[in-house]
């Protein structure tokens, strides 16, 4: 177990290098400077300019210098912000967007993992094809569409919960985002695990369990229900990626001021210091988050436990 | 008293495709401490009908009938009720120990719950008694294997926790479903000899499903033939096996080659004589051929480890002969075969055919060559492309190596092909799935047959066949023998098949020869302890031989093939073995008639 | 041999029944994947010619109708935006944009992935073990990031939303592709082929490529649907297609800008877009059980 940790902590090295490149090139490859935009500038300044952030430097030892602040927790200056560093508007955002994204994967889970498995257990019936049904209409309905509509219906027509904005960050105010979040993901969660769940309970070592006289009950919660949530533990990588974009447009529909939005406005006012710092940073978050999943893989599966 | 009696027991399963009536009006009893065996091909309902018993059949199966057991009739209890009943009153153990056993819990675990739930006792002592029934069981070092989960132990040693905890509760009856189908041979005799002595001790009646006929001779005293869901014969054992009333029951016998009888007569009835082959030279030799495979390494930095699935193997095969290669799972003589024909590149040797080495041939000349050496595979579904015709499988090979024929000739050869390994001329558009079992392998055999090679390499072709099947698969390979003259290798783990097929037999273990031998030599006189120990464990499907036959039981499983034994490979599970076969590796050398690789052959030989 | 141990026989007739016959007959049993497949026909065929059934044109604004609720009498059926546009033309204008991005977007993503993920599964070994690693990387990254960075360095541009999309998606194709090759490559009828030395092209061809094609059929079906996704998605934050072209993404960004006074803005693109992913994602279900070998017998 500690040498597959090891091995894997390693294996994350290469991509995140690649991810931080990936970023910095890309924007150093665009057309145009970061300060193109405003007024045209006079060449001593716009040099001074260029010098206090280092852009007259060779490439690979501007790239070095972000990697090294990188490491120091130090995503430059805000090319928008003047006042701020993306390392403070990422530390003001992120708080806000973890909130909601973390409430969201909580719902889908405890969500999706008790009606996949309660349609695996009533495969076939009606109580199954409803489950099935309603969560390929989630599935099929992107949270920017589900939003407005929740919007239209429960903040407009009937007025029981704010359109919009984090007011004081109670409870109200987070209910439409964490649910347009959680939706596709509930849906998505319970088809896994309904699928796995009906997959685990014919295999032969539940029949077994049966044979020995064991109650449905005890079969499902010891034997069942560990090897049929495995799969759904390899998503939460996957599900944590698509609730951090998905956190873009909902803070946006909601006027949420979190990490999302900030993103959505420095790409809309070409920030590329809080681009570039938003996308390393939810890139790492990603990668970590990937990494601690498939620890929790191994830890769980005995199989990989002791290779 | 009987202990149960089942009357008129009827399982339907309900398809998309209407129902099916997988056992028809079923009856028989079993008194205490009764072994009973039910004997049949696959899709006799022999499993169905004991799983409906216990209410374990598949959610579109409905039971009907009644099974009295204990005054109280199986098939009408309400499913707690029936629950009390499973595992403490009647257990069960089934075919796969690999996936019978929950990959995610340990041994204790598993077997902890089972005492817990029908009994209240405290965990300790629960504990206590499992370890117990694990030393019974002849678990080796059992209170440490205890904490183990189920991937940790080896198929045979999996079985005996499945078996252990089937006993926990002290049963009236032990339901074994093919317990030792997916073993080894050796391990099999292990794991037969164990439930005899539990069925002594404890006085657990058994019901035994199985389709080997050699494992109900010698641990059943009465017998139940079943045949497409219907019950055709039950009787004593000796009267089912010496003087069988049924027709099937007859044919079922005919069908098993036997260990003990060196038949020339086809298996299937029919007329044909084998034909012994004039020594004449050889198409096929293999020289000191190796394959090695690179398994990564568990380590952080470890390298690639080499598994030497083939580890110096030479042979030679004449025209007209039949070599047989027979070993356990993991000896190697899948990849020999497969190595052979270059499916898997080999590490070192050197491989002959037709006189000439594969290695220095060019390209064209190859494939010229590659018309003469052709295979079978084991799996006769999986070796046809499912998305191609029968037609289109069997003209692939004429396409190949024969391009100058029109369409007209190869649809004229192929169709002469299949006509003869008995496929209808007018089912050459068909699909693969659309065929049995038996059929997709004819048509594997057409297939190798259509460019008239002189070597047909014949990996396992019979053993995912039935019985009866197998035998005639096995007959229409010594037809097409003897009418073209074709020299097989003919690879098996069933020593009785190959010793009926066979001119000569190689055994192999762990990669490498232990003995090489006519027929006759090798079954009459093995010089090998492991020959010896492979022979003794095949059960010969006849009651008085197979009970008063003296056993060589081999201890232990297989060693792992990434860390073989120093010296002779087989030392560890060798009752003969002194100290020089850990330190000096025996030579293939000649005794008598008999090549064999042991250094105390010679001993053994004169007793 | 007699009739008792003979195998069953196969029925006397001279045409054999495919796997794609079985298939064909197993998904026009699921009711719910044809009614799917038809709506999307319909779909198609509506936002091909439906503009040209409209007196409007997508860029016409009625002045005398700014931001109408649906009503016939106009010829307004869907009613106007805003600027007074029509809607139903703007909706099927919209998705002929979703849909070909859906389309185009699949292929670039099918070209690539199946070319990759084919030649790291046949020729396996060190070769399949960088390219694996590779796709491994790639797809840890936030590529909806990258989308994004992509579209506000480069400019927005049809082209681009394209290739990118079809960049990112390669990735699940490759990895699908790659493996089911490798498992084919060791069945035994591939291995039965080179036996017999047929040539490593006839060996693609008649036994890989065949066997190939269900999973990728499947596989089509349910990327579709998450192209339109992603490319709604960029479109919904304002980087996807300009003014005055328009795709459903930016119209139920509009709408949902201006639902509190004009709920039909949002509501007909909307169900536009979900009907057709929806329909996607059950005829691809559909397909999957039909051609999943799994649950043949």
């Amino acid at each position: 177990m500690l040498r597959y940790t090891v091995r894997r902590l390693l294996g994350a090295i290469p991509t995140l290098l690649i991810l931080i490149a990936l970023a910095f090139f890309m924007i150093r490859a665009a057309p145009g400077g970061p300060f193109d935009a405003e007024r045209a500038l006079l060449p001593e300044i716009e040099q001074n300019l260029r010098a206090v952030y280092h852009l007259d430097e060779p490439l690979y030892l501007q790239f070095l210098r972000y990697l090294g602040g990188l490491l120091q927790g130090d995503f430059g200056p805000s090319f928008q912000y003047r006042d701020f560093t993306v390392t403070e508007l990422i530390m003001a955002g992120f708080p806000v967007s973890l909130r909601i994204g973390g409430l969201a994967m909580l719902l889908a889970l405890a969500v999706g993992v008790t009606v996949g498995s309660i349609a695996a257990l009533r495969q076939n019936t009606r109580i199954d094809y409803s489950v099935m049904s309603v969560s390929m209409t989630g599935i099929s309905i992107p949270n920017f569409v589900m939003a407005p509509m929740l919007v239209l219906v429960f903040a407009v027509y009937l007025g029981w919960l704010p359109a919009g904005g984090l007011g004081d960050g109670s409870f109200a105010n987070l209910v439409l985002p964490v649910i347009s979040l959680a939706l596709p993901q509930i849906a998505y969660i319970s088809r896994l695990t309904r699928g796995s769940m009906i997959e685990v309970l014919r295999s032969n070592f539940i029949r077994t369990a049966r044979a020995q006289g064991l109650p449905e009950r005890k079969i499902l919660l010891r034997h069942a229900l560990k090897p049929a949530l495995l799969p759904v533990v390899s998503y939460l990588g996957p599900a944590t990626a698509a609730v951090i974009t998905g956190s873009v447009v909902i803070e946006q529909i909601f006027s949420i001021p979190g990490l999302g939005r900030f993103f959505v406005q420095g790409a809309l006012n070409r920030d590329y210091t809080l681009v570039m710092g938003v996308v390393v940073f939810y890139g790492t978050l990603i990668v970590v988050f990937n990494l601690l999943v498939d620890l929790a893989y191994a830890w769980l599966d005995p199989k990989v436990k002791y290779a | 008293m009987s202990l149960l009696t089942v009357e008129k027991l009827n399982v339907r399963f309900a398809t998309p495709d209407g129902e099916v009536h997988a056992v028809k009006d079923l009856g028989f009893d079993l008194a205490k401490g009764e072994t009973l065996g039910i004997v049949g091909e696959s899709g006799s309902g022999k499993s169905q009908s004991v799983l409906s018993l216990l209410g374990l059949l598949a959610d579109n199966g409905r039971a009907a009938g009644t099974a009295r057991f204990e005054n109280r009739d199986l098939l009408a209890l309400a499913e707690s009720e029936l629950r009390e009943i499973r595992g403490s009153r009647i257990s069960m153990i089934f075919q796969d120990p690999m996936t019978s056993l929950n990959p995610y819990l340990t041994i204790a675990d598993q077997m902890t719950q089972v005492v817990r739930e029908h009994e209240t006792v405290t965990r300790q002592a629960a504990r206590e008694r499992c370890i117990e029934m694990l030393e019974a069981v002849r678990i080796p070092e059992a209170e440490a294997r205890f904490n183990r989960y189920p991937h940790e132990l080896s198929g045979g040693m999996r079985q005996r926790v499945m078996i252990a905890s089937s006993l926990l509760l002290n049963p009236e009856i032990l339901i074994a479903d093919e317990p030792t189908t997916a073993l080894d041979v050796t391990v099999q005799a292990q794991i037969l000899d164990l439930m005899r002595d539990l069925n002594d001790r404890y006085g657990t009646a058994i019901i035994l499903i199985t389709h080997d006929l050699g494992v109900v001779a010698g641990l059943c005293e009465r017998v139940l033939v079943m045949h497409e869901g219907e019950l055709k014969e039950r009787g004593e054992v000796r009267d089912i096996f010496y003087r069988p009333q049924h027709d099937y029951t007859r044919r079922l016998l005919d069908a098993v080659p036997r260990l003990d009888e060196e038949r020339v007569e086809k298996l299937a009835a029919g007329a044909g004589s084998g034909v012994v082959p004039e020594a004449g030279e050889a198409l096929l030799t293999v020289d000191d051929l190796k394959v090695q495979f690179g398994i990564p390494g568990d380590g952080l930095f470890a390298g690639t480890r080499q598994l030497r699935a083939v580890d110096g193997v030479s042979l030679s095969l004449a025209a007209g002969e039949t070599l047989g290669v027979v070993g356990e799972s993991g000896c190697g003589k899948s990849t020999l075969a497969r190595a052979i024909v270059k499916l898997v590149p080999k590490s070192a040797g050197r491989v002959c055919l037709l006189g000439r080495e594969m290695d220095a041939l060019d390209r064209e000349t190859l494939g010229e060559m590659r018309r003469s050496l052709q295979i079978i595979f084991q799996d006769p579904l999986a070796s046809l492309n499912p998305r191609m015709t029968v037609g289109d499988i069997v003209s692939e090979p004429l396409w190949t190596h024969r391009p100058e024929l029109d369409k007209g000739s190869v649809r004229q050869l192929v169709t002469e092909v299949l006509e003869r390994v008995g496929i209808g001329g007018h089912q050459l558009n068909r699909y693969p799935h659309e065929f049995s079992g038996g059929q997709c392998q004819r048509i594997g055999i057409a297939r190798a047959l259509v460019l008239k090679p002189r070597i047909i390499i014949c990996d396992e072709p019979v053993s995912a066949l039935d019985v009866s099947i197998q035998a005639q698969i096995v007959d229409l390979l010594m037809d097409l023998q003897s009418d073209f003259g074709l020299a097989l290798v003919f690879i098996a783990h069933d020593l009785a098949v190959v010793r009926h097929i066979s001119h000569r037999v190689m055994v192999m273990y762990l990669g490498t020869i232990m003995e090489v031998a006519s027929r006759e030599d090798l079954y009459e006189r093995p010089a090998h302890p492991y020959t010896r120990a492979l022979i003794s464990a095949v059960p010969i499907p006849d009651p008085d031989l197979e009970r008063s036959r003296e056993r060589e039981l081999l201890s232990g499983d297989l060693p792992s093939p990434l860390d073989p034994p120093s010296g002779c490979r087989f030392r560890t599970r060798c009752r003969y073995a002194i100290d020089r076969c850990a330190a000096e590796t025996p030579k293939l050398e000649l005794l008598d008639s008999t090549l064999v690789a042991c250094h105390r052959a010679d001993d053994l030989r004169r007793g | 041999m007699s009739a008792d141990l003979a195998e069953t026989a196969v029925p006397e007739s001279s045409s054999g029944r495919s796997l794609w016959v079985d298939a064909w007959r197993t998904l026009r049993r699921n009711r719910a994947a044809v009614v799917s497949a038809i709506v999307i026909a319909v779909m198609a065929v509506l936002v091909a010619i439906g503009p040209f059934l409209s007196p409007y044109a997508y860029d016409f604004t009625d002045w005398s109708n700014l931001s109408t609720g649906p009503n016939l009498a106009t010829g307004h059926v869907f009613g106007t935006d805003t600027l007074g546009r029509d809607l139903f033309v703007r909706t099927l204008i919209g998705g002929r944009i979703s849909l070909m991005v859906g389309i185009v977007a699949t292929f670039v993503s099918l070209v690539i992935g199946i070319s990759y993920g084919a030649t790291a599964g046949y020729f396996g070994g060190r070769i399949d073990h960088i390219m694996m690693r590779i796709v491994d990387i790639l797809y840890a990254m936030p590529f909806m990031f990258f989308v994004i960075l992509l579209m506000v360095l480069f400019g927005r541009n049809i082209v681009l939303i394209f290739v990118a999309i079809g960049a990112i998606n390669w990735l699940d194709m490759a990895r699908i592709v790659r493996g089911q090759t490798l498992t084919l490559k060791h069945r035994e009828f591939v291995e039965a082929a080179e036996a017999q030395g047929v040539a490593t092209f006839a060996i693609i061809r008649r036994h890989i490529v065949p066997n190939l094609l269900g999973v990728v059929a499947v596989y089509v079906t349910l990327t579709i649907p998450q192209v339109i996704l992603v490319e709604s998605f960029l479109s919904f934050l304002g980087l996807g297609v300009q003014e005055p072209m328009t795709s459903w993404g930016a119209l139920v960004k509009d709408g949902s800008e201006e639902m509190e006074s004009a709920a039909w803005m949002l509501i007909f693109p909307a169900v536009f877009l979900a009907t057709t992913l929806f329909c996607f994602n059950f005829v691809g279900d559909g397909l999957r059980d039909a051609l999943d070998p799994k649950d043949r017998s």
